[in-house]
């Protein structure tokens, strides 16, 4: 592979990493309200976490542009406060991953969490837990399988990022070229067949390794949280 | 001491119920669906009453009037449900402390090896609850329950689960507990046998209202 093959790879790595580490605290939170709390606006936020999965990623990357942009009323803001631009830089790479990412990892925490039984917390709390107490003892760790599923999804989801992060970064080598955009560009020039290929078996190879060490955390998990004894015991 | 008038409603669901507990067991007796769940949890703080008020000793837990309600976690009554709920991923001795290790030290009564004697566990400990057989688990819950400290003890059906050869042998537990701690206990079951065996006074629940007994539980012994 050629230096700036690598550099792709390396720049999608890294986008990918944070934006995966920036959606898990947020991600737990929101599935958290979602599975457990009724309030008045919960079908608004449901429909926002939702949306960037069915609209095409370029309409999000738009919408960030607007907003994020150095013209936008958040980009300048961040701008002049904090000297924070992410129009066209790595960082807006990582926003964009993240929020295109985002419904992928709810969803399975959601779900995790609304299979924990709600008997279960009370008891805690009836034990003297208080409510974050109960949640951190019971809850999460009875939760972390998908837990685990929704960070692998949202780290995968986040390697093949490229409506939205077009949209929003561009295509700048060495800064938001990640591994999808590296690929479309291959596509585009002469001569650029072998890179392409290249790209694509990289990708693949790491979304193998992805789902493989997903399936791994979950057995460790499941084993740990005794979800595997139980099975035996049934058995 | 342990007092209690309260009133909740859910849906075309009313219930009113009100009694005072002195150390002993208090047995509540009725069909399913009548509210003796709904009271316990009212007791043990997962539900809020329309109306009313809970005291313990002198301390006012819940009442309506001014507002005050104390979260269940603050309120140390045990409640141990019929299905046992003990936590899943963690081990029998883990469960066993989980209301322990929250407990202000000055306040326990009981230390692990008293309970897991008193239970007879000992065996036990180290398992998950997914490797342990309906009765063990019901005596770790009841352990769990008992190594929180409680002020008062509320036991909704908890031998429900088991068959009778079980709970011909979890009920001298039970009675050990009540001869031994002197925790005040409310137990509910739709079992009137087992009510008789186990409380000194025979509450009787219908349609949401509490009532007394009609005949003393002391004539069935």
């Amino acid at each position: 592979m050629t230096a700036e093959e690598w550099q792709a790879l390396q720049l999608s790595a890294r986008v990918a990493l944070w934006a995966t580490v920036a959606c898990i605290p947020v991600g737990v939170f929101v599935a958290w309200l979602l599975a457990r709390r009724d309030f008045p606006g919960k079908f608004a936020l449901e429909v926002l976490v939702q949306l960037p999965m069915v609209l095409p990623p370029v309409v999000p990357g738009y919408a960030l542009l607007m907003l994020f942009g150095t013209q936008g009323p958040i980009g300048r803001w961040l701008d002049q406060s904090f000297g924070i631009v992410l129009a066209f830089t790595w960082q807006g790479a990582v926003v964009a991953s993240a929020v295109m990412a985002f419904p992928l990892l709810v969803q399975p925490i959601r779900v995790a969490f609304r299979l924990v039984d709600a008997r279960l917390e009370q008891a805690a709390t009836t034990l003297g837990a208080a409510p974050f107490d109960a949640f951190r003892t019971v809850t999460l760790p009875l939760a972390l399988p998908g837990v685990i599923a929704g960070a692998v999804l949202c780290f995968s989801r986040s390697l093949g990022e490229f409506g939205a992060t077009m949209a929003f970064v561009g295509n700048i080598p060495g800064e938001t070229r990640t591994l999808p955009l590296a690929i479309y560009t291959f596509m585009n020039v002469p001569g650029g067949e072998g890179a392409t290929l290249r790209l694509a078996i990289v990708s693949v190879a790491l979304a193998c390794a992805a789902l493989a060490a997903s399936h791994w955390l979950t057995r460790v998990t499941e084993r740990r949280l005794g979800y595997r004894d139980q099975q035996m015991g049934r058995a | 001491m342990l007092s209690f008038d309260l009133e909740f409603r859910r849906g075309a669901f009313a219930l009113r119920a009100g009694d005072a507990l002195e150390s002993g067991a208090v047995g509540i007796c009725g069909p399913s669906g009548s509210g003796k769940t709904t009271l316990l949890a009212l007791l043990a703080g997962l539900l809020r009453p329309a109306r009313g008020t809970i005291v313990f000793g002198d301390e006012v837990l819940v009442d309506t009037t001014t507002g005050t309600f104390t979260p269940a976690w603050r309120r140390h009554f045990a409640l141990v449900f019929q299905d046992g709920q003990l936590f899943p991923h963690l081990s029998a001795r883990d469960n066993l402390l989980y209301g322990y290790r929250r407990r202000d030290p000055a306040q326990r009564r009981f230390q692990l090896d008293e309970i897991v004697d008193l239970l007879e566990i000992g065996a036990l400990i180290e398992r998950r609850p997914a490797q342990l057989s309906g009765g063990e688990r019901q005596r770790v819950t009841l352990g769990r329950a008992l190594l929180c400290s409680p002020r008062a003890l509320l036991l909704d059906e908890p031998l429900a689960s088991l068959d009778d050869r079980l709970k011909q042998q979890i009920l001298p537990f039970l009675l050990r507990v009540r001869n031994e701690t002197g925790i005040p206990m409310l137990y509910v079951s739709h079992s009137r046998a087992e009510v008789e065996f186990l409380a000194d006074r025979v509450l009787r629940m219908e349609h949401g209202r509490l009532e007394p007994e009609s005949g003393h539980a002391d004539d069935h012994r």
